[in-house]
C-alpha cells in the first residue's frame, strides 16, 4: 500500500482522510510493515465501505486485512438505522459466522504425544472434512428449522454438548431473532447432510499446546495453563450460509437500485435496514449463525467422543466461541452518546472488554476471548478484549493470519505431501483428504501471525493472553 | 471453476444435468449460471469438467457434464462457497468472448 495516501495517527492507526464521496475517513490498524505489505486493494475498499449511508464513526480494516469481495476482509464497520444505515450481505460474506471455538483438554504434552498417531487417525476418521464429505446427522424440515432458531442451544437438548458450553458462545449459543421463514429452499438443501461437517479450504480442526503466557492474571481467569493442550476448531455455517450469501448479494444489488443506494462496487449490494429485503436478510443471517452455532457444537460433541476413547482422563469443557463473519446489533457509545449499531464484522472477531454485561461471570474480569487461528504448522493465540477496544473499531480485532499469496501461487511454491513431511518432521501431524488442498494452504502462504497479533496489541484492540502450537491438524 | 477444486483432467464427463437461468444482464446472467453449478455440485455432490450454454436474451439454457465427487481420485482442494461480483466481466475480445469473476472458496 502507498503510504503517501495516508495519515499516521499513531504508530498503530493509519487514517485514510476524507475525499470524493467518503462519508467516513477509513481507519487502518496496523505497524508499518503489515501496512506496507497490504494489498492496494484495502485501501480502496476501506474507501468504498466508507461511502455507504449511514455508516458511523469511520470504515475500519484489522491489522490481518486483505483484499475481499466489496468489504475487505479484516474490515469492521458500523450502520445506524435512523440514519438511514444499511446492512450487506457483501459485509458479512458468504461463510456467515465462520468462527473459531477453543476447548481445553485438562491434559499436557506428554499425554497427547504417547497416542499422538491413534489421536489424529481417530479425529481424521470422526471428523467429516473436505468437498463431498456428510455427516451422521440429516435434517428433516421440522429439525432444520428447529435448528436454524435454536443454533448450539439446540444442538445441546439432542445431546451433542452440555448445558455449560452454552454460556461460553457469542449470545449464549443462539440468536434470537433469526427468521427461519427467510431461509430458501436452496439454502435449506445445501444444509440438510452437511451437519457437523468441518468444510474444506482454510477450515482446521487443531489439537494444541499452549507454549507461552503473555498475561498471567487473564489466562487464570481463561484457565489457560503453559503445557496444557487445547483443541480449536474453525469452519462456519457450511452450505447453508453460502447460499443464504448468494441468494441475498442478487437481491440486494436489485434492493440498492430501488433506494437509490450508489454503489461503488457491485459486491457492496446493500439495503437499508429498515427495508423489507434489510429485515429479511438480518433473519436470514441470524439462522445461519445458528446453523454455523450448531455445527461447531455438534463437532466439538465428535472431538469429546474420540477423546473419552484414546484419552479419558480429558475433559473437553468449551473456553470460548466467537464469529469472524458476522453483523450483529450491538449498543456503543458513539461521541457519548448509547446508540443501537450494526456492526458488521468480515473477517474481525468481537473483542467485549472486561466487565462487558455479555461476558459470562467467569469472563467478566478479564474481557471476551479472542481466538485466532494460525496456520497448521504456526501459532494461534489467545486474546482478551481491552477496556479500549470499543473506542478503537467498536469492540474488535483481528481474525487470523490472512493469506500472504494466492493458492495458484502457493500451488506453485509448495507440494502437499513435502509440506505434510516437514511438519511430522516438527512432530505436527496433518490428516487432510487434499494433498493439493495442503499445498494451497501451506504455512508460508499466510502473513505472520506473530506480526498480526503483535499490531492488535499494540493498537489497543485486544490484549494477548496465550500461544498455542500445533500438535496435530485435521484439515478440510 | 472446477480447476479451483481439482485437476479438470480427473473428472470423468459421464452424466448430464441441465441447467436453466436468467438475469436482467451477461454479466449477471454469468454469475447466475455459475451460482447454478455451484448449487448443483454441493447438492448432487459432483464435479463438472464439460459445459455447453445457449443464450437467448437474458436467458441461459446449459448443460454440464461430470461424476459424482470421489475424494481418493479427486481429491478436492476447495469447496465453493458461491460466484461474487468482483472482477466480473464478459466482453468480446479479439473476436472471442471473455468471461470472468472471482468465486469465493
Amino acid at each position: 500500500m502507498d503510504l503517501t495516501l495516508l495519515k499516521r495517527r499513531s504508530e498503530y492507526e493509519w487514517e485514510i482522510p476524507l475525499h470524493g464521496t467518503m462519508r467516513v475517513p477509513g481507519v487502518i490498524y496496523a505497524n508499518e510493515v503489515l501496512m506496507r505489505d497490504m494489498d492496494h486493494k484495502v485501501y480502496e475498499q476501506v474507501v468504498n465501505v466508507a461511502k455507504l449511508p449511514g455508516i458511523v464513526n469511520a470504515s475500519y480494516a484489522m491489522p490481518d486485512a486483505h483484499w475481499g469481495y466489496g468489504f475487505p476482509i479484516g474490515g469492521v464497520a458500523a450502520f445506524d438505522p435512523e440514519e438511514g444505515g444499511v446492512v450487506s450481505a457483501g459485509g458479512v460474506g458468504f461463510d456467515i459466522s465462520c468462527g473459531v471455538r477453543c476447548l481445553h483438554t485438562g491434559l499436557v504434552r506428554a499425554d497427547v504425544m504417547a497416542v499422538q498417531e491413534r489421536l489424529a487417525d481417530a479425529l481424521s476418521l470422526r471428523i467429516p472434512a473436505g468437498l463431498g464429505s456428510t455427516g451422521g446427522i440429516h435434517l428433516n424440515s421440522e429439525e432444520m428449522d428447529a435448528m436454524l432458531i435454536g443454533g448450539a442451544k439446540w444442538a445441546v437438548d439432542r445431546g451433542w454438548g452440555v448445558q455449560e458450553d452454552l454460556e461460553r458462545i457469542e449470545e449464549h449459543g443462539h440468536m434470537l431473532h433469526a427468521k427461519p421463514g427467510s431461509v430458501s429452499a436452496q439454502a435449506r438443501k445445501r444444509q440438510r447432510d452437511e451437519m457437523g461437517t468441518l468444510g474444506s479450504g482454510n477450515h482446521y480442526l487443531e489439537v494444541q499446546e499452549i507454549t507461552a503466557i503473555f498475561d498471567e492474571a487473564i489466562a487464570r481467569l481463561f484457565e489457560l495453563k503453559r503445557g496444557d493442550i487445547a483443541v480449536m476448531i474453525h469452519c462456519g455455517s457450511r452450505g447453508l450460509g453460502h447460499q443464504i450469501g448468494t441468494d441475498f448479494l442478487k437481491r440486494m444489488a436489485v434492493a440498492a437500485g430501488h433506494y437509490a443506494i450508489s454503489l461503488p462496487d457491485r459486491e457492496l449490494a446493500c439495503a437499508p435496514i429498515n427495508s423489507e429485503v434489510g429485515q429479511e436478510y438480518l433473519g436470514a443471517m441470524q439462522a445461519a449463525v445458528n446453523c454455523a452455532l450448531a455445527n461447531r457444537q455438534i463437532l466439538t460433541h465428535l472431538v469429546r467422543e474420540v477423546f473419552a476413547g484414546l484419552l479419558p482422563r480429558a475433559r473437553l469443557p468449551l473456553l470460548y466461541d466467537v464469529s469472524h463473519n458476522t453483523c450483529k446489533i450491538e449498543q456503543h457509545r458513539v461521541n457519548g452518546v448509547a446508540r443501537e449499531l450494526y456492526v458488521h464484522r468480515k473477517g474481525a472477531t468481537r473483542a467485549f472488554g472486561p466487565e462487558d454485561p455479555h461476558l459470562p461471570s467467569a469472563l467478566y474480569a478479564a474481557g471476551q476471548p479472542v481466538l485466532i487461528g494460525g496456520s497448521m504448522g504456526t501459532c494461534s493465540y489467545v486474546l482478551a478484549g481491552t477496556k479500549q477496544s470499543e473506542s478503537r473499531a467498536f469492540s474488535s480485532a483481528c481474525h487470523g493470519a490472512g493469506r500472504a499469496m494466492s493458492r495458484h501461487q502457493a500451488l506453485r511454491t509448495w507440494k502437499g505431501r513435502a509440506v505434510v513431511d516437514e511438519l511430522a518432521q516438527r512432530g505436527i501431524l496433518i490428516r487432510s483428504p487434499s494433498m493439493r488442498g495442503v499445498a494451497e494452504e501451506a504455512p508460508n502462504a499466510y502473513k505472520d501471525v506473530a506480526l498480526v497479533v503483535d499490531a492488535a496489541q499494540a493498537a489497543g484492540l485486544a490484549q494477548k493472553v496465550a500461544q498455542l502450537e500445533p500438535l496435530v491438524c485435521i484439515k478440510g | 471453476m472446477s480447476a479451483t477444486v481439482c485437476e479438470l483432467g480427473v473428472i470423468r464427463a459421464q452424466e448430464s444435468i441441465t441447467i436453466e437461468c436468467e438475469a436482467p444482464d451477461r454479466e449477471l446472467l454469468f454469475v447466475e449460471w455459475l451460482n447454478a453449478l455451484i448449487y448443483e455440485m454441493s447438492t448432487r455432490r459432483m464435479l463438472f469438467s464439460r459445459f455447453t450454454v445457449q443464450l437467448d436474451g437474458g436467458q441461459l439454457q446449459g448443460r454440464a457434464w461430470g461424476e459424482p465427487v470421489d475424494r481418493m481420485r479427486h481429491e478436492p482442494a476447495v469447496e465453493i462457497k458461491g460466484a461474487t461480483y468482483t472482477a466480473l466481466r464478459v466482453a468480446q475480445q479479439a473476436g472471442e468472448w471473455v468471461a470472468q469473476t472471482v468465486v469465493d472458496v
